[in-house]
């Protein structure tokens, strides 16, 4: 066990865990964020992506004594009320089945489109294809990732 | 307007009469529990009222006029939280806007068919949903009626308000909730007209919404309670494979263990009921303060398994008993496909014989003969299986994921020894069902838990855990032929199916009914694996199989295959062969019309290879046409365009999504996915070798077009998924001159590049 202080959607949370703890864990048990979600553990599905600094990360590979001071944000903390622009387009397109990948989704997406804002197709492909959607609802999440690309302040 | 007798109110009525020792008050008493409400969402952000009225089991006014509407189906992503609701509220005559949803527990006493399976979640609830809607509207009028001394059949109710016109009152429902709530329920009420339906047949976004993309605690996965602790359990790593011992020692002394047990989940002479059913029932449990701490106990954990004996299963589906034989041994699937291949030469059993098909074949001027076959399946819903369960000396709380909560009461409450009414089940959202969440005997592991630790805890399976036990597609394999005279007339078909360990045939559906000398046959091979229904059971792969067939007959024909096939309804309408065709050919063809006019057929562009397939399952039409291009020589799914005939289409965006969803699931798991096994052991555990259809796989456009009729509702979640597969194999065909055979399609060369 070990003592860390994180910086978690803008607020210091101090836990004790196991340092080889995976931020996803420690996210979902400790911490009680449960927006981010578990789906396979390994890095291969993007369940469960949050922010480390302006990068969408894996949380299930981020073990929390690798954090430090690096900034996370969570799906729970990517805006104040629920009106961020990703947001915003995912609920006008009515994206989702289940809905449980989506905050994974949202969260590379949202990462994605502050590095490009005008993004193609293909690069859309690109920066999505590590999200799996068991409901398949991946031509709604391209539409709404286009309807966010257009609004402004992405 | 349609009369009806208000069962539903009354049911209601009495119910409460009997609870409240025969008071007048109104309603089923769930709003009074003190249960913890699970997962309740606003559809925007609404006032709530100062006090609440119940005005039967259904619904609830406030005195602001905001109603609420239970949900009574697990939601397991088929969108059933806002469609459902919306029937009621259409017939309550109320404005969406100020409808607020809320999940209903398990009640058998209220409500029917609390299961998400077979698609009839919409159709066996539309009557029941309609009837409270109307009753309760009916009780606003009469509540009005008795305050303003007006007859109630001058009162009109539109959006939420009454209103008299002779008298010039009005009155929102708030208003006359007290009041109403105190009517005596109606033998019969006045349901609304369909061309009167003002909520059902718009699209409204789905309740959820802005819980779901600010991540709030949904999910059967996400429950959490005060001192609660976390389950794995550890099981067999083989098929055929049972628990011998294991050694606790160590891991017990592990951070945050609390204990290490074994399970046995049922007794041999449970009275098992298919859903009940469990790969293994012999498990061991780790129990600890958190996810980590025990995932990493699990992996220390030294047990010793040892090869299980044939065993013999009996159990009961929808009343009918059966034997199930897991044979012994570690199967391995080179020989599945041995055994498979080996059955399908030899006779099978007769399902259905019409006209004289061995002499129609003997007669033919030619025969076309494919075979087909596809591979084991996991459901793998992307939320795994989990429960969470408070077990105490006289009561049992479960909250999670089931698609079954009613079919698993009974074996919650004989494991435990606790009378039905103290089993308590709660529904979470879900993320993903698929079939696998009708099998719940994940809610009994956590129940059996909980009650050893006398304490509250949520079983958690790893992805690993949810992949290598699961309730697995079935794997399948068919045989087509058909016969053609001198003058190219299709004359005999022959169908001869049969998968490990059940067949995936329908004996009496399309072709049967069209063609004068038809044969089908099937045959099963037992197995140890557990398999189960998964989406559009056994449609899953029969649909793909036979239209790729009537793809390839109708080349050898020299047809156009949606002219072949409209040829076949045609005789199927007009003069049908033999009996029980369980189709109604004229609706087949009409979304095989619309989808030829919506895709336009007939003006296909130069590069662009185009399949169609049209496939009736659940009760309702689906027909698809899919275009592929080739990129740097490799397939690429353009578009599907899908004419589907549902009857009434509730909310059409929603279900718009699932027939987009349907789409990309069918292409995925034709194309890529598979389970296969070596040693009793599945190859693929995890995303990493078990393949899912990703973004840049899915067509870049799908559109879906609906039937406009009058029809009922009928069956939504599963129909648009298996003709797909039929209409990606044939556009693969058109794109690589190489007719694909067998699933995954991808590991034929041809793709692979
Ligand atoms: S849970 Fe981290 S990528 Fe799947
Ligand atoms: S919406 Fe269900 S997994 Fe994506």
């Amino acid at each position: 066990m070990a003592n860390f202080n994180l910086k978690i959607n803008g607020k210091i949370q101090e836990i004790d865990v196991d340092p080889t703890t995976p931020m996803l864990w420690v996210l979902r048990d400790h911490l009680k964020l449960v927006g981010t979600k578990y789906g396979c553990g390994i890095a291969q599905c993007g369940a469960c992506t949050i922010h480390l600094g302006d990068d969408a990360v894996r949380s299930c590979q981020l073990p929390v004594s690798s954090v430090g001071e690096q900034e996370i944000t969570t799906i729970e903390g990517l805006s104040e009320n629920g009106d961020h622009p990703v947001q915003k387009a995912w609920l006008e397109v009515d994206v989702y089945q289940c809905g449980y990948c989506q905050a994974g989704q949202i969260m590379n997406a949202s990462a994605f489109l502050k590095k490009t804002p005008n993004p193609t197709e293909a690069e859309i492909d690109t920066a999505m294809n590590g999200n799996i959607c068991r409901c398949g609802t991946y031509t709604r999440i391209k539409k709404a990732i286009k309807t966010a690309a257009q609004t402004e302040n992405i | 307007m349609t009369l009806v007798k208000s069962q539903i109110g009354r049911r209601a009525f009495i119910k409460n009469t009997s609870l409240a020792g025969g008071g007048l008050v109104l309603g089923f008493n769930f709003f009074n529990s003190c249960k913890p409400k699970v997962a309740e969402a606003l559809a925007v952000e609404i006032e709530m009222p100062n006090e609440w009225f119940e005005i039967n089991g259904y619904l609830k006014i406030g005195d602001n006029g905001v109603v609420t509407i239970m949900s009574p189906n697990p939601e397991i992503g088929q969108n059933v939280r806002t469609s459902m609701p919306m029937i009621l509220a259409d017939e309550l005559e109320v404005d969406w806007k100020n409808v607020v949803v809320e999940q209903a527990a398990l009640n058998t006493s209220l409500y029917s068919w609390q299961v998400a399976g077979g698609s009839r979640s919409i159709s066996s609830s539309w009557q029941n949903l309609r009837m409270a809607g109307a009753t309760a509207r009916q009780m606003l009028k009469l509540a009005a009626a008795k305050i303003w001394q007006v007859p109630a059949s001058e009162i009109l109710a539109v959006a939420g308000v009454l209103s008299h016109e002779a008298s010039g009152k009005t009155a929102g429902y708030g208003e006359m909730a007290s009041e109403a709530s105190q009517m005596v329920v109606p033998e019969e009420v006045e349901l609304k007209n369909k061309s009167e339906f003002s909520i059902i047949g718009t699209s409204r976004k789905n309740v959820d919404g802005k819980n779901i993309v600010t991540g709030k605690p949904l999910f059967g996965i996400d429950v959490q309670r005060e001192g609660m602790l976390i389950a794995n359990l550890v099981h067999p790593p083989a098929f055929g494979m049972k628990l011998k011992s294991f050694d606790a020692e160590v891991v017990k002394k592990m951070p945050g263990i609390r204990e290490v047990f074994s399970l046995k989940l049922y007794d041999e002479d449970f009275d098992r009921a298919a859903f009940h059913h469990t790969a293994f029932n012999e498990v061991v449990a780790v129990v600890g303060d958190s996810t980590w701490q025990v995932m990493q106990a699990k992996k220390a954990l030294k047990v010793e398994w040892e090869k299980a004996g044939d065993t013999v299963v009996g159990m009961t589906l929808f009343g009918n008993e059966m034997k199930v034989n897991h044979p012994a041994g570690m199967e391995n699937s080179d020989i599945h496909k041995t055994k498979l291949e080996e059955l399908n030469s030899q006779k099978g059993k007769v399902a259905r014989r019409d006209g004289n098909p061995e002499l129609a074949f003997k007669n033919a001027a030619k025969i076309i003969e494919s075979s087909y076959s596809c591979p084991f399946l996991a459901h793998n819903t992307m939320e795994p299986m989990n429960f969470f369960a408070n077990v105490t000396e006289d009561h049992a709380e479960l909250l999670g994921p089931t698609q079954t909560p009613e079919w698993m009461e009974p074996a919650v409450a004989e494991r435990l020894g606790l009378p039905l009414e103290k089993i308590d089940i709660q529904m979470t959202r879900q993320g993903g069902g698929f079939g696998r969440r009708l099998y719940g005997h994940f809610m009994v592991e956590a129940a059996v838990i909980s009650q050893k630790m006398k304490k509250p805890i949520k079983l958690v399976y790893s992805r690993e855990d949810d992949m290598s036990q699961g309730m697995y597609r079935p794997s399948y394999f068919a045989t087509y032929r058909a016969g053609l005279d001198k003058e190219n007339n299709l004359i005999a078909f022959h169908v001869k199916a049969g998968g490990i360990p059940e067949s995936p045939l329908f004996a009496n559906r399309f072709p049967a009914g069209a063609i004068d000398n038809y044969l089908a046959e099937d045959f099963t091979v037992d197995s140890n694996i557990t398999t189960g229904a998964f989406r559009a059971p056994r449609s899953n792969f029969i649909a793909g199989a036979e239209q790729s067939f009537l793809d390839e007959v109708a080349e050898e024909m020299g047809k156009d295959p949606i002219e072949f096939r409209l040829e076949l309804f045609k005789r199927a309408a007009e003069n049908p062969v033999g009996e029980n065709n369980d189709y109604d050919a004229e609706r087949y063809a009409g979304v095989l019309e619309l989808v030829r006019e919506k895709s336009n057929w007939k003006q296909s562009e130069s590069g662009v290879y185009r399949g169609v397939s049209a496939y009736f399952c659940h009760q309702s039409y689906v027909a698809q046409v899919l275009d592929i291009v080739l990129e740097n020589n490799k397939p690429v799914v353009q578009k599907v365009t899908a004419a589907i005939d549902c009857g009434i289409v509730v909310n059409p965006d929603a279900a718009a999504n699932l027939s987009e969803g349907g789409i990309v699931d069918g292409i995925g798991h034709a194309m890529y996915s598979g389970l296969t096994f070596k040693d009793g052991t599945p190859e693929q555990k995890n995303f990493d070798r078990y393949r899912l259809i990703r973004h840049s796989e899915a067509p870049k456009s799908i559109e879906t077009y609906f039937v406009q009729n009058d029809i009922d509702p009928t069956g939504m979640g599963e129909p648009p998924f298996p003709p797909i597969m039929g209409a990606l194999a044939n556009a693969l065909y058109k794109a690589t001159g190489q007719r694909h055979y067998h699933q995954p399609f991808i590991s034929q060369k041809t793709i692979k590049g």
